[in-house]
């Protein structure tokens, strides 16, 4: 049958136009086409890879944030920690060293004040002494007036050293 | 594609289906025989006939190229006036041409007219080595321009930007990607595959391309040559021939793994299976191919079998039907050559594992 019959003309035709066809294609068209393809399928590829890897880093850049912040408080708790216990320190020292100012200064009022009193004593015994012996002398000068008066002296003091 | 350009493609198939018929009343005055007119609707010829507007007929003169003992014959087809009975004799290098069932005849010496022996067959001239440019070959040439105008074009996008196409380019990437990732890269392997795009490529577009213009009405039946599909399963049986590695012919002719007495067994019917892959390939091929322009001219056909214009009413849309199955049909055939000869490469180049 004519129908299944290969004819030699169109199998040559076929053959030589698929064949020539096939290397025309693959030199101007399939291999820019496929390497364009790949070119961009790749480029696709590492775009994806970059936007993953800088979302990780963007991650990892918040981390870091976080931790600073963290970091940060938690130097700030120090610090103020710190601040009020120096406070504390500072006070606390203030108050001893005004207590022991305020207890030299007592103790030097008191000092003085004795030095003042044991002056104030010493002249008054030396006033007392210096008034004593005016009277003694105004009484010894009545006394003397007369005899008697000497005689009743020399006895009362004679008594006296009989006491003793 | 909008409904608008849609309803115009459908208004351009009726128009021809209608040309058709006109054509057909005319063989209808003699006898009609549907198996002569669908033979002569599905099979080459030498020139390429549209249509009949009234007395003339819109016809395309192709080259009539002919060799013999005496050299090379060349004529254009419309020498013999659309005789294919073997009625006109062209002269030509003093040698004398008859189209006879669109097979070109050269008579013997001295001859002068066709005659037929018994069997019905030319018994007084021989056929030629015939390179004509027939109605198919111009058909196969009209699909190489196509695919040249599509692809160069394509490939040249990617030296412009580095971006997807866009609109038709971006529909032939589409395909070339689904021929790379769904069909050779699958069958034939990472390693290998890039080694055969070339050929899988060629041949899908060119097969798709063919088949859906010989949807066309007028146009040629192409890749329902047997001819042509021989020609493509030829290059696949090739690549597998010459792409095979040892294990692969070993596997053929002396089967590991199996006893002696059956290993001698399975050469013969390995060595067949070779030869067998490449052949089912261009069987279906033509067959699907043939078997769907068969079926349109069927349908048209019955209105003259009835001989009743009222037929049409059912025929035409059922051709219709039959033409946009096809439409799919075109587009499956040239994914299953494409996989099966890809499917067979991969055998073929496949690296087995020793055991």
């Amino acid at each position: 049958m004519d129908l299944v019959k290969p004819e030699f003309g169109l199998f040559f035709w076929q053959l030589v136009t698929i064949v020539i066809l096939i290397f025309l294609l693959a030199k101007f068209a399939w291999k820019p086409i496929l390497k364009g393809i790949k070119a961009r399928e790749d480029n696709i590829n590492e775009s994806l890879n970059a936007a993953e890897d800088a979302k990780k880093e963007m991650i990892s850049l918040q981390d870091k944030n976080q931790d600073m912040i963290k970091e940060a408080r938690a130097e700030r708790d120090q610090m103020l920690k710190e601040a009020q216990a120096a406070r504390k320190r500072l006070l606390e020292e203030a108050n001893t060293q005004a207590a022991e100012k305020a207890s030299q200064i007592v103790a030097k009022a008191q000092e003085t004040i004795e030095a003042d009193k044991k002056a104030a004593l010493a002249e008054i015994k030396s006033e007392v002494a210096q008034l004593s012996l005016q009277i003694a002398e105004k009484i010894i000068v009545a006394n003397l007036k007369d005899d008697k008066s000497q005689q009743e002296l020399v006895e009362n003091m004679l008594k006296d050293v009989k006491l003793n | 594609m909008s409904t608008k350009s849609i309803s115009k493609l459908f208004l351009i198939f009726v128009l021809f289906f209608v040309q058709n018929l006109k054509a057909f009343t005319q063989e209808e005055g003699s006898d009609f025989n549907p198996t002569d007119m669908i033979m002569h609707h599905i099979q080459d010829s030498y020139d390429w006939h549209f249509f009949d507007l009234g007395e003339t007929s819109v016809t395309l003169s192709l080259p009539v190229i002919l060799k013999t003992d005496q050299g090379w014959i060349t004529f254009m087809s419309s020498a013999f006036h659309h005789d294919s009975e073997g009625g006109v004799v062209v002269e030509k290098e003093g040698q004398r041409v008859v189209n006879y069932h669109e097979k070109a005849y050269v008579l013997n010496e001295g001859e002068t007219a066709l005659e037929f022996g018994e069997d019905h067959y030319p018994n007084n001239a021989v056929r030629p080595l015939d390179l004509s440019i027939t109605k198919n070959v111009a058909s196969i040439f009209l699909s190489v321009i196509v695919l040249l105008l599509l692809f160069p074009r394509l490939a040249s996008h990617y030296k412009k930007s580095d971006k997807a196409p866009k609109g038709l380019n971006n529909a032939l990437e589409t395909l070339v990607i689904f021929v790379r990732d769904d069909i050779a890269r699958p069958q034939i392997g990472e390693k290998k595959f890039m080694k055969f795009m070339p050929f899988l490529l060629t041949v899908f577009f060119f097969i798709w391309v063919t088949n859906l213009l010989g949807l066309l009405p007028g146009a040629a039946n192409v890749t329902g040559s047997i001819s042509v599909t021989v020609a493509l399963g030829l290059i696949t049986l090739l690549l597998m021939i010459f792409n095979g590695t040892k294990d692969y012919w070993k596997h053929i002719f002396w089967m590991p793994g199996v006893p002696v007495p059956v290993r001698i067994l399975l050469a013969p019917i390995e060595l067949v299976g070779l030869f067998i892959k490449p052949i089912a390939l261009m069987i279906r091929l033509f067959a699907n191919i043939t078997a769907g322009h068969i079926i349109i001219l069927s349908l048209i056909g019955l209105i003259f079998i009835l001989s009743s214009a009222g037929v049409a009413f059912i025929s035409v849309p059922f051709a219709l039907f039959i033409s946009v199955l096809e439409l799919l049909v075109a587009f499956l055939q040239a994914f299953i050559f494409t996989m099966l000869s890809a499917l067979f490469i991969g055998m073929a180049v496949e690296e087995h594992e020793h055991h």
